[in-house]
């Protein structure tokens, strides 16, 4: 059985995008997230233990469900968003609600290793909690966050695969459908040989990135 | 300029109840620079953090500039805090961002924008010697460069307070001279007030005017740098002392008790101030019939005053000797007799004359 060129292609196209609208939206997510998760905790600059002890297990639930559960278990939720609740589209509103608290965690993590010494300065200059976040800790762990956010993407190609199950298309859907289901072990091998080389790049991609930002 | 009135502060740690600071009661006048010495824990970065508020009293109240900064709100604590400026131990710099930009922060926070400060930070950097610096980054520098970073960046919005918590405890001997330098620098021309705690006394002795010593969170003495020195009142503050002057007699000076064949006696003369000390031996030689040997010396200044003590050895007939011994004291010069003792040798043992005089 041939490839056809332009099924792999558009399944590609269907990959990246879903990948990059919901590295979009759970990156905001995970940030957001993860600083709160950090910034109420005792002792810290905004210390709550009303939003902290209710973001912390909210992020556990979410953690702890399989995403191919997850995929299904939301339909309605995913129908109230985006209108439907098959496609493309549709899945990434389960990718999204994956990655965000997956991301806040490593996010909370990088914020975590800034040294205390920093925030204190910070505080001895006057600087407002808001100052002290977006001018002392994300810049401070910029770089680890980097690495994070490659972290999450290439988590996030291998979470489309499964997208299939609500015919969200994508290289994943491709490998199933026409691999396994046709029969057809050349396209498993393209697919995976695409996916591999996907996912080498955007570790690379990250990688220098991360080392830009530690000026190496 | 800063005033501690009954300040405690009590840590609750997981139920255990530690009392960083006990009813302190201590005032740092302007153009002071003011040192706390004490030993790890004593509570030292507690005290100095409730000036700017890092820490807030459990009880008592911290007047800066006649103001009690945790009584004010939010937004006048923020403004308040841009009159005192801080540098710490290991510095605080934000490793991602170069000199120029760590240094400018404190006036980014007001909302100028980095071209408007620029003269400013230029300036600061330029005062601390690090003007070609200014495109560097933190990993990039010394220690001592570290540290000017850390001093530009506190006194780039003109504050008229400078906390300095151990500031050159992270650094070599000589890099701590040159920090202290410039913190001196920074007292004289800028008339700014410092108060820095540490727990080498050096850094007391080289810059200090005034000084109190803390323990347990207590100030257990405080006074001139001066006085302390030369009257501790605490073996915490004789132990401070003695690590920048030498105070013990010497082994060798024990030796020469046992085997000297002819008669004299040996002893410690402690003095303070530019009267003393040299003149003081030569014209009690003058004055009696007795010769005098100086064995050991320990030498320093304070403030541009001598201040140490000579181990001397006085030859003559025992009543010249005590005659001269009593020249001296009434010169309100202490005078300890070094004496030996044939069973324990390497402890000191010395008494005050005067006892042994008249006692
Ligand atoms: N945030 C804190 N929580 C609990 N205990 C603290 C805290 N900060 C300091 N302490 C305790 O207070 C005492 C004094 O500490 P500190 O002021 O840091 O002393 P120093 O600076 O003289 O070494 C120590 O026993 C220390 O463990
Ligand atoms: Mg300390």
């Amino acid at each position: 059985m041939e490839v056809s060129k332009e099924l792999i292609l558009n399944a590609l196209w269907e990959t990246l995008y879903m990948v990059s609208v919901s590295l979009f939206f759970g990156g905001i997510i995970g940030i957001f997230l993860g600083v709160l998760l950090v910034v109420t905790r005792k002792g810290h600059i905004l210390e709550n233990r009303l939003i902290y002890s209710s973001v912390n297990p909210i992020v556990n639930i979410f953690r702890s469900i399989p995403f191919i559960i997850l995929l299904v278990a939301i339909i309605p939720f995913t129908r109230l968003i985006v209108g439907t609740s098959i496609g493309t589209t549709a899945a990434i509103v389960p990718l999204v609600l994956h990655i965000g608290p997956y991301f806040s965690r490593l996010v909370e993590n990088s914020l975590l290793e800034v040294d205390e010494g920093i925030i204190e300065a910070a505080k001895a200059m006057g600087a407002t909690p808001l100052q002290i976040i977006y001018r002392f800790l994300m810049p401070e762990a910029f770089s680890s966050l980097i690495l994070s956010l490659t972290t999450v993407t290439i988590g996030l190609i291998g979470a489309t695969a499964m997208a299939g199950a609500i015919g969200g298309g994508g290289l994943g859907d491709v490998a199933i459908t026409y691999g396994y289901q046709r029969f057809s072990s050349i396209t498993i091998l393209v697919t995976v040989v695409i996916l591999v080389i996907l996912v080498q790049a955007i570790q690379e991609i990250g990688n220098r990135l991360e080392r830009k930002a530690r000026r190496i | 300029m800063i005033e501690f009135r009954q300040v405690s502060k009590v840590f609750d740690s997981g139920g255990k109840k530690v009392e960083a600071l006990k009813n302190i009661q201590l005032s740092v006048n302007k153009g002071d620079i003011f040192g706390v010495i004490g030993f790890s824990g004593a509570g030292k970065s507690t005290l100095i953090r409730t000036v700017n508020l890092l820490e807030y009293p459990t009880s008592g109240e911290v007047i800066v500039k006649g103001k009690n900064l945790a009584k004010l709100s939010h937004n006048e604590i923020r403004e308040a805090k841009k009159d005192i400026g801080m540098i710490f131990q290991h510095f605080n710099l934000i490793n991602s961002r170069n000199v120029f930009h760590n240094v400018a922060m404190p006036l980014l926070l007001s909302g100028y924008n980095k071209k408007a400060v620029e003269d400013q930070v230029y300036e600061t950097l330029r005062f601390v010697g690090l003007e070609e610096k200014a495109n560097n980054y933190p990993d990039q520098l010394s220690g001592g460069q570290k540290q000017r970073v850390g001093i530009a960046r506190a006194l780039v919005t003109n504050p008229s307070i400078l906390l300095c918590d151990e500031a050159t405890s992270a650094l070599d001997p000589e890099t701590t001279k040159s920090i202290l330098n410039l913190l001196k620098r920074i007292n004289e021309e800028y008339n700014i007030t410092i108060l820095i705690i540490t727990h080498e006394m050096e850094v007391i002795k080289e810059i200090c005017n005034r000084v109190g010593v803390m323990e347990d969170g207590q100030i257990i003495e405080t006074g001139s740098v001066y006085e302390v020195f030369a009257h501790p009142k605490t073996a915490t503050t004789r132990n401070f002392v003695k690590s920048v002057i030498r105070d013990e007699v010497p082994q060798s000076v024990y030796q020469l008790l046992k085997e000297k064949d002819h008669f004299s006696r040996i002893f410690k003369i402690e003095f303070f101030g530019a009267d003393s000390g040299q003149p003081i031996v030569s014209k009690t030689a003058k004055i009696y019939n007795v010769e005098i040997n100086v064995l050991f010396g320990n030498i320093t200044e304070l403030q541009g005053i001598p201040f140490g003590n000579l181990v001397v050895e006085l030859i003559g007939d025992n009543y010249e000797i005590e005659r001269a011994i009593e020249y001296i004291i009434s010169q309100e010069i202490e005078v300890k007799e070094v004496i030996e003792d044939g069973s324990e040798q390497r402890i000191d043992i010395e008494r005050v004359v005067g006892n042994a005089l008249h006692g």
